[in-house]
């Protein structure tokens, strides 16, 4: 790893501040970012550690509403009581996230300000139809996540939260790499009063996007059974050595059938 | 540079180091507790886990210098002088280790598990919680034997203790 300074932000406003000192980068659980600078493929000048911020962490559920604090950990939103009850596919999408350790250190923040393409939370986040909290504003999902490992996130701004609505019924099926564990596919659906959505990711060219094909044969029925027959289209997937465009294509409409039938169940 | 201070397996230890120093050599050369392993440089192994502040994390994957001011239990911090920790215990009854690289990542973890579940453990449940674990020598079968019983030892203990303080 190339030399960093190091500064534990005290509140959002000071990271705010501290971001603008060089080529300066925000670490929240550092799952990612770590790993990256320990071969290189990242170099801060600086790093504005956010996971002391206590603003920034745990679960707030007021009715239907639910806000996450972006420094909040996979494990705490795995395990939180009252996210179990509102929306328990987030809470086992956040269970499947790496291992133990990962869960103990990564945040809902950090995964989606990073926005890998075989991430989980961004299918949940563009599928539950949540909003994007920063120090500057609000950013609907649809428009938040821009492609590969890109966001609407501007220079120094600095994710403060997630809200959503709970939806009446969800449900997250994700299919593994077997040495990885990252999602080849994985989907997510979710069925609330503006209808049924549903955002894939592992699969796309372009990172996570919403399944039209699939969304629209829910709309109909939110069966398993209405998905028989229906094709996704492998234009605009990836082909790498683990799966084909097509194997993946076929994958979206095999985990979306699984995990409609969880939502049901 | 920065001023590290951590309690490390109940003793205040502090010193200097880089901000890019890893937990993990802090740890083994300004500490001197080389019982925490680097098995892989790419943060899949586990060998390296620690508990901070309570919780089992990759202490490849944490500055140092994020860790200032937390609470480490290191493998050397388990054992009761002699007397084995539980886990300890249960990894030689079973013989859970071959060459033993992994081992301390591997107790750590567990012990980390166990205490997540006082319920009690399955064998999918463990083979599930030992993913961020990597162990090429036993097949994992002895480890998941090990943290079974090392499990039940447990519940055990805090029944007693529980029984103890009632009484």
């Amino acid at each position: 790893m190339y030399a960093v300074n190091y500064h534990r932000a005290a509140s959002v406003a000071d990271a705010a501040k501290l971001v603008k000192s060089g080529d300066a980068k925000l670490l929240s659980g550092g799952m990612t970012l770590i790993p990256a600078m320990k071969t290189r493929l990242a170099a801060p000048s600086d790093l504005v550690d956010l996971s002391r911020i206590k603003d920034l962490q745990g679960i707030k559920v007021s009715g239907k509403t639910v806000t996450i604090g972006a420094a909040t950990t996979h494990f705490d939103v795995s395990n939180d009581e009252k996210l179990r009850k509102a929306c328990p596919a987030l809470a086992h999408l956040a269970s499947l996230i790496g291992d133990p350790a990962v869960r103990h250190k990564g945040t809902i923040g950090g995964s989606i300000a990073n926005n890998d393409p075989a991430a989980d939370y961004p299918a949940a986040l563009l599928a539950l139809g949540a909003t994007i909290v920063t120090n500057k504003r609000e950013i609907s999902a649809d428009k938040f996540f821009k492609g590969l490992f890109e966001t609407a996130l501007k220079d120094g701004e600095i994710i403060t939260a997630i809200t959503f609505t709970a939806p009446a019924k969800a449900a997250y099926e994700k299919f593994r790499n077997p040495a990885s564990r990252y999602a080849i596919v994985g989907v997510f659906v979710a069925k609330g009063k503006d209808g049924v959505s549903v955002a894939v990711t592992g699969a796309g060219d372009d990172g996570v996007f919403r399944s039209k094909e699939i969304e629209a044969a829910l709309a109909k029925n939110f069966d398993a059974g209405s998905l028989n027959g229906v094709k996704v289209p492998a234009k605009n997937l990836m082909s790498d050595i683990h799966a084909s465009a097509d194997y993946r294509a076929n994958l979206i409409a095999v985990m979306a059938k699984r995990a409609v039938a969880a939502a049901n169940a | 540079m920065s001023d590290v201070s951590l309690m490390v397996n109940g003793r205040r230890v502090s010193g200097a180091a880089e901000d890019r120093t890893l937990l993990v050599h802090f740890l083994r050369e300004n500490l001197g507790l080389t019982g925490t392993h680097v098995g892989c440089d790419t943060s899949q192994c586990g060998a390296c886990v620690v508990h901070v502040d309570g919780k089992a994390v990759k202490s490849c994957s944490m500055l140092a210098v994020q860790a200032s001011g937390s609470t480490v239990v290191t493998i050397e911090g388990l054992a009761n002088g002699a007397d084995l920790h539980p886990v300890q215990a249960a990894f030689k009854e079973h013989h859970g280790l071959q060459c033993g690289f992994c081992t301390p990542g591997m107790i750590m973890t567990a012990t980390d598990m166990i205490n997540r579940h006082p319920e009690g453990l399955d064998e999918a449940t463990v083979r599930a919680e030992l993913e961020g674990n990597i162990c090429r020598c036993t097949g994992y079968h002895n480890i998941v034997k090990a943290i079974l019983a090392a499990s039940k030892t447990m519940a055990k203990g805090a029944a007693r203790a529980k029984a103890k303080q009632a009484a």
